[in-house]
């Protein structure tokens, strides 16, 4: 088993195409929640091979896009205080802010740090210790528990110039709160695999339990989709509604509590702002009382100006899966991923990004 | 004077004194010594008949030690690759060194001696050269430019912008070694693969290409970019549209992993050895098996095939059977790696 090759089989992809395109009677709306599955499904193609029954829409499931205007023009703020290095995954330093970017500072003379994974922001900290490093927290359930882990490293190995800008957010409640919005109507739901990983099966539950909507938690190859999208297939036709996991390789019931125990030491609910959907009471993750000496909201005084859109960008509508980027005057003219106007087209996992380089907008 | 330090490299190396004649003579003119070279006239001077084929290139990769390779190796093969792609036979070769103060002497002898090899493999002179020093932080260790001469055989005519609808395009081996090689070193992404580089030199490959039929329409290497981009760069060249299949491109399994782990596409990431032919189609089955004969050609494959519609665009058939276009690409997916 090399986990690769035999995920992209073109025989047992036909195989499955074919199971879904007889068993697909109902017309239906499937979201895949992740833009990790975002790009597979345009990688491959795979929205041209589903029969006129199923349309797929993508969800806000990117942790860069979602990440609102205004948090992101305080981790410019952070930049600008003197003694201040901002450590970041790499996606985010070319999102536009509200009025700059983490790229834009730092041309201009800011520390900002592009790193690869949260130990090395704690690195830089130990290097730099007459500085603040200040590591710009985001992602979903399956960053958290890494960066809970960094915070406790830190304190066990003393590196007192260490904070974390939390801005994390959590998966279930903000597909609550697009279910109860009302805006879009969902047939069944492709869960996401990764933070699946992380939290098990059981938080999904109440979708299928309270809305009636199928759910299932899938991996990223493009077997994995078919395999999940026959799943959901199936509880349609049905008329079923349950969590099944087509992931299992990667995926317990339970989740791993490992990883949950350490975000739980960390952090508590809190609420968080979306882009395009505002504040979602209990959708974020921040330091609990215990940690908070390595809060950077605590510990900075962070001034920004109110924040403000980009005039014409519909990345807010794109993540709620109300729009396409097709319907985007700005798409593949203003904005493009060398001069990306919005975030869904700085992520490599972004829906922009994704119709961009592969076509989705353009036909073969 | 004050202490010298033997094994590094010093400013004064590169000032045109007494250090730098020592190590033009014992580095460089030792190792590298043909009767051009050894003149050390400021130009080197020959005579050369037919078509030549002119090009030049810098090689700035970071780190210069690679599994497979160095930065020597690769100053040779690119410069040698990039002749070969107008179907030259590569002759000479010019070698300038910008070395950053404080390098060690023991590497730029081992850079000098790969050198060395790759141009005598390749069958090239490096016949002239050039060497500075700058100061700490003003260059990453070395730098290195060659530029190389060839010349073309009679009857061969080749452009990026001969591809016509119809012709096959074939790709001489799998992709994406090189720079998951050189990624796989990088401070802050290590991670222990037995991926090498693909770093070689094509001249002897293109020459029985050649011989196999004299009618290529166009070569091209897929460095920087991937064979993506280079295929992107033939169509519009050409007016062209290119249709690829998914499933006959050769790519590594430890390459496919190395790609998901980081979030690469493997159709975008260089490689140094590899050869990207457009070949017309009563041709390509000879092409083929005069380029699996070769060491460097063995896993050489018919990829797709050159069309008339929608010129300029590159689409590739899944392996599930759908279709998506292949674009250039987009940015820096790994800045420095030759």
């Amino acid at each position: 088993m090399k986990y690769i090759t035999e995920f992209r089989s073109s025989e047992l992809g036909e195989g499955l195409i074919a199971r879904i395109q007889q068993r697909s009677k109902r017309k239906v709306r499937f979201m895949e929640f992740c833009g990790g599955h975002t790009v597979t499904i345009f990688r491959y193609g795979i929205r041209q091979l589903l029969p006129p029954t199923i349309e797929m829409v993508s969800g806000p499931g990117c942790p860069i896009c979602v990440t609102a205007n205004a948090d992101l023009d305080k981790a410019i703020a952070l930049s600008q205080i003197p003694g201040v290095i901002v450590a970041t995954f790499g996606d985010m330093l070319k999102v536009p802010g509200s009025r700059s970017s983490l790229e834009k500072a730092k041309a201009e003379g800011a520390e900002v740090r592009t790193v690869y994974s949260t130990m090395d922001a704690l690195n830089i900290a130990e290097a730099n210790r007459d500085k603040s490093v200040v590591f710009m927290g985001i992602g979903f359930e399956t960053t958290a528990p890494t960066i809970a882990a960094s915070i406790l490293q830190a304190e066990e190995r003393g590196i007192e110039n260490y904070y974390v800008l939390s801005l994390h957010k959590l998966c279930p409640p903000v597909i609550k709160a697009l279910l109860d919005s009302g805006e879009v109507e969902l047939g069944g739901l492709v869960c996401p695999g990764h933070v699946s990983a992380i939290i098990g099966s059981h938080p999904w539950e109440f979708i299928a339990r309270e809305y009636g909507i199928p759910c299932v938690i899938s991996g990223f190859e493009p077997l994995d989709i078919l395999q999940c999208v026959e799943m959901l297939v199936e509880q349609v036709e049905k008329g079923e509604s349950r969590v099944e996991i087509a992931y299992r390789r990667g995926v317990r019931p339970e989740g791993n509590q490992i990883a949950l125990k350490l975000m739980e030491r960390v952090f508590e609910p809190s609420p968080a702002r979306w882009r395009g959907m505002g504040e979602i009471a209990g959708s974020g993750l921040k330091i609990n009382s215990k940690y908070q000496r390595f809060d950077a909201e605590a510990n900075f005084d962070i001034k920004t100006a109110p924040a403000v859109e980009h005039k014409g960008c519909i990345c807010g509508d794109i993540l709620r899966g109300v729009k396409t980027p097709a319907d985007c005057k700005l798409f593949g003219k203003a904005c493009t991923p060398q001069n990306p106007i919005g975030p869904c087209m700085v992520s490599a996992e972004g829906s922009c990004s994704a119709y961009y380089l592969y076509g989705g907008g353009r036909g073969g | 004077m004050g202490a010298v330090v033997e094994d590094k490299i010093l400013l004064a190396h590169g000032s045109g004194g007494k250090l730098s004649h020592d190590l033009v003579a014992k580095s460089f003119v030792k190792a590298l010594a043909n009767p051009l070279l050894n003149t050390l006239d400021d130009s080197a001077v020959f005579e050369l008949s037919g078509r030549l084929a002119f090009t030049t290139d810098s090689y700035v990769v970071s780190p210069i030690f690679f599994p497979g390779g160095d930065i020597g190796k690769l100053a040779v093969c690119g410069t040698v690759n990039d002749l070969a792609t107008s179907g030259a036979k590569p002759l000479y070769l010019s070698l300038s060194f910008i070395i950053e103060e404080g390098l060690s002497l023991n590497e730029l002898e081992k850079v000098v001696n790969s050198v060395r090899k790759a141009a005598g493999e390749a069958g090239v002179k490096i016949v002239t050269g050039d060497t500075k020093v700058v100061t700490r932080g003003s260059a990453d260790k070395l730098f290195i430019n060659t530029a190389g001469v060839g010349v073309i055989p009679e009857g061969v005519s080749i452009s990026g912008t001969n591809a016509k609808p119809g012709d096959r395009v074939i790709l001489s081996g799998a992709i994406g070694d090189h720079g998951i090689a050189v990624v796989s070193q990088r401070e802050g992404l290590s991670f222990a693969t037995k991926l090498k580089s693909d770093c070689a030199p094509l001249g002897g490959l293109v020459a029985e290409m050649l011989k196999a039929s004299p009618n290529i329409h166009a070569l091209r290497d897929p460095t920087r970019g991937g064979l993506a981009s280079s295929l992107n760069e033939l169509a519009q060249q050409s007016k062209v549209s290119i249709r690829i299949e998914e499933k006959e491109i050769p790519v590594r399994e430890a390459v496919l992993a190395a790609c998901e782990m980081l979030g690469f596409d493997p159709l975008y990431v260089a490689n140094e050895g590899k050869m990207i032919a457009i070949v017309p189609p009563e041709d390509a089955d000879k092409v083929l098996k005069a380029m699996r004969k070769n060491k460097y050609g063995r896993d050489a494959a018919i990829i797709g095939e050159v069309g008339a519609e929608k010129p300029g665009r590159v689409v590739m058939k899944t392996v599930l059977g759908s279709s998506r276009i292949v674009d250039m690409m987009v940015g820096d997916l790994l800045p420095r790696i030759c």
